[in-house]
């Protein structure tokens, strides 16, 4: 890969956050001038800022995978999957006649059953993907059939719904204006670039990028920092489930089912290396936000959500394109720098 | 002949022969209505198209791709040829020819993106499949084709076998005789197994790459055309989300992602240990909800198999050492 600075925290300019942010801004131009007064309103920062956190929490559990080389086709089957178990576990136990007091105490219970079936889910695909050096998508459609497998086994393809009113708020809520799944994107989106960027461990999942049998010999514990990474796409998948049952006050197997290649598209996008090693935070929340601007700009024109997600694709050859004209022009740059 | 079982009984194809005849063995026994000839041939019928796209995709994958847009190109291409076929009627020579023909023009725009751009397959396909699946949708407004010409949806077979089992049967073979018998089929090995070697011994990559998406998205053409003729209408929505399970089939049946390696009988026995799983659950009175987690369960035990035989070939070659 090119020896550009990507990845390293304090490079100073990073051409991919120009270039994702002069898009954005193009993007805006773009749609206020075709439908003005409209994409400025504040019903539709409101619509963008609800619709965001999702696909954007999602991507993050893709991201990590990612980074470390690998892929995680399992993130929506395990959010689903999180999401029945919350949901059924809310409405089997509370009752309309249950105090505030168990109400909360059950909330709780449901939200830790929740995150022990992500870390259960994450821990079988790091398990499998460090242990049996099998590629990690193979790994992880077996793990994505079988989490989808279960999930319908016990839901029997069924909608659970009727949540408590924390539950709701999660998805729906605002906290001074702001709503609380967005707030949520942003702290998680947050964390995840810290970890990458300044951790030990975030150290330790771009090396496995990079090079794993290399970072293995130098003495790095290669099998854990694989667990931990799809422990901590679990982690996050369970943060979206959250997200996701509060917003639709429902779970079911197969929600979201759509966005899973998405996912893969928005972090490229946003300039993961898809060979692995390579990815910043901040430009993945850059490209989740041009894609947002997309589907909103022609959501607003009256065009499909169809022609958006065609559009999307289009975007994303378009990135590929960009990335391997500036790789060939540095190449050329340095052949006629030797002497 | 000892030793030569011994072999089988080490390769991945043998041992999956193994579970397939243990599974046809115990569903005969408790499943009711399992053996009838008539169920047999209705297990192959309702796969055959898994099959075909089957035969493109390990072609793919044995030359170190991967194509996740097969599935959207199977629906791009049966609605354009079912499109053909009911404004200006036809033949199945004609429409076999079209959906070939359209199937494989867009395979090939894959074959030139990931050659061009030298991103990874994966997610150039991922892309396109995007492209492809939502253009299809924005086009047709998701409307679903269902006048089809009579002569199409009349139901042919052989000797009780049905057309689609027939065309499955020819896609795959034809696969088999490529891939095993030709000069083409080496250098595909050669060029999943090291694509650098394979250059420097005079592989054409970029035509290698061309034919080898060019054939996927040719099979998926054929598997849309099939699909149409079996449900006897061509919906825009009709093959979402089944490059999963063909990719699915394709790696239980021995494949892997770093390419090189694959045969199609074993493709092919994945495809029917996969068939006969669901049919004979069904059969037995399992609730059909119980399918989705046993296929997970086989996937990835399979996986853990192969992944043990190769590390006891590591380790073995090492003590021989």
């Amino acid at each position: 890969m090119p020896s550009d600075d990507k990845g390293t925290p304090g490079a100073r300019r990073d051409p991919a956050t120009t270039l994702l942010a002069g898009l954005i801004l193009g993007a805006f131009v773009i749609f206020g001038a075709a439908s003005p007064g409209r994409m400025f309103a504040g019903d539709t920062w409101r619509a963008m800022a609800f619709q965001l956190p999702e696909l954007g929490l999602l991507t993050l559990a893709m991201m990590i995978p990612l980074v470390s080389g690998g892929l995680n086709l399992a993130i929506i089957a395990t959010a689903n999957l999180c999401g029945l178990v919350m949901a059924a576990i809310l409405t089997r136990l509370i009752g309309p006649a249950s105090p505030g007091l168990a109400v909360a105490g059950i909330v709780v219970l449901a939200m830790l059953a929740g995150l022990g079936t992500a870390l259960l889910v994450g821990l079988l695909n790091g398990a499998m993907v460090s242990l049996m050096r099998v590629h990690p998508i193979l790994v992880t459609l077996g793990t994505m059939i079988l989490v989808n497998g279960i999930s319908v086994a016990a839901s029997h393809g069924g909608v659970i719904s009727g949540f408590p009113p924390a539950i709701l708020f999660l998805g729906n809520g605002t906290v001074l204006g702001v709503p609380v799944s967005l707030l949520f994107f942003g702290l998680f989106a947050g964390a995840v670039g810290l970890l990458l960027a300044r951790t030990p461990l975030g150290v330790g999942v771009r090396l496995v990028g990079s090079n794993e049998p290399a970072t293995r010999f130098s003495g790095v514990d290669t099998s854990r920092v694989l667990i931990m990474v799809y422990l901590a796409s679990g982690v996050l998948s369970w943060v979206a489930a959250l997200v996701m049952i509060g917003r639709f006050n429902s779970a079911r197997a197969g929600y979201a089912d759509s966005y899973l290649l998405i996912t893969i598209l928005a972090a490229v996008l946003g300039g993961v290396d898809p060979f692995g090693g390579f990815g910043r935070v901040r430009n993945v929340v850059l490209s989740l936000l041009l894609l947002q601007v997309i589907s909103t700009g022609f959501n607003l024109l009256g065009l499909s959500p169809r022609l958006t997600e065609a559009i999307w694709g289009a975007t994303m050859v378009g990135a590929l394109l960009i990335a391997r004209i500036r790789l060939v022009r540095a190449e050329r740059r340095e052949r006629h720098a030797l002497p | 002949m000892r030793e030569r079982l011994a072999t089988l009984g080490r390769r991945h194809e043998g041992r999956l022969a193994l579970l397939v005849l243990v599974c046809a063995g115990f569903f005969a026994a408790a499943a009711p209505g399992f053996r009838s000839p008539g169920n047999l041939m209705n297990l192959l019928e309702s796969h055959a198209v898994l099959g075909i796209l089957a035969a493109g995709l390990l072609v793919v994958l044995i030359a170190g791709g991967i194509d996740i847009s097969c599935a959207a190109i199977a629906a791009v291409s049966q609605y354009v040829v079912a499109l053909c076929l009911i404004r200006w009627g036809g033949n199945w020579g004609l429409a076999l020819l079209l959906a070939v023909g359209f199937g494989s023009a867009l395979g090939v725009v894959n074959a030139v993106l990931v050659h061009t751009l030298r991103a990874p397959p994966v997610i150039v396909t991922i892309a396109t499949m995007t492209f492809y699946s939502s253009m299809l949708l924005f086009c047709t407004g998701g409307a679903t084709l269902d006048e089809l010409p009579d002569w199409f949806t009349l139901k042919l077979s052989i000797l009780t076998v049905p057309l689609p089992v027939l065309i499955a049967g020819a896609a795959l073979g034809m696969t088999a005789f490529m891939l095993h018998r030709l000069s083409l089929g080496r250098q595909i090995f050669a060029l999943g197994g090291n694509p650098e070697a394979a250059r420097r011994m005079g592989c054409n990559i970029a035509g290698l790459q061309c034919f080898v998406y060019g054939f996927s998205g040719a099979m998926a053409g054929l598997a849309g055309l099939v699909q149409a003729y079996r449900v006897e209408e061509a919906a825009p929505g009709a093959m979402a989300g089944r490059e999963l399970d063909v990719l699915a089939a394709v790696v239980l049946g021995g494949a892997s992602l770093t390419g090189g390696r694959g045969t199609v009988s074993g493709t092919v026995l994945g495809i029917v240990l996969l068939a006969m799983l669901r049919n004979g659950l069904t059969l037995m009175g399992v609730s059909s909800y119980a399918f989705g987690w046993v296929t997970g369960v086989v996937l990835l035990l399979s996986m853990a198999a192969a992944s043990a035989s190769q590390w006891r070939l590591r380790n073995g070659g090492r003590h021989a050492l």
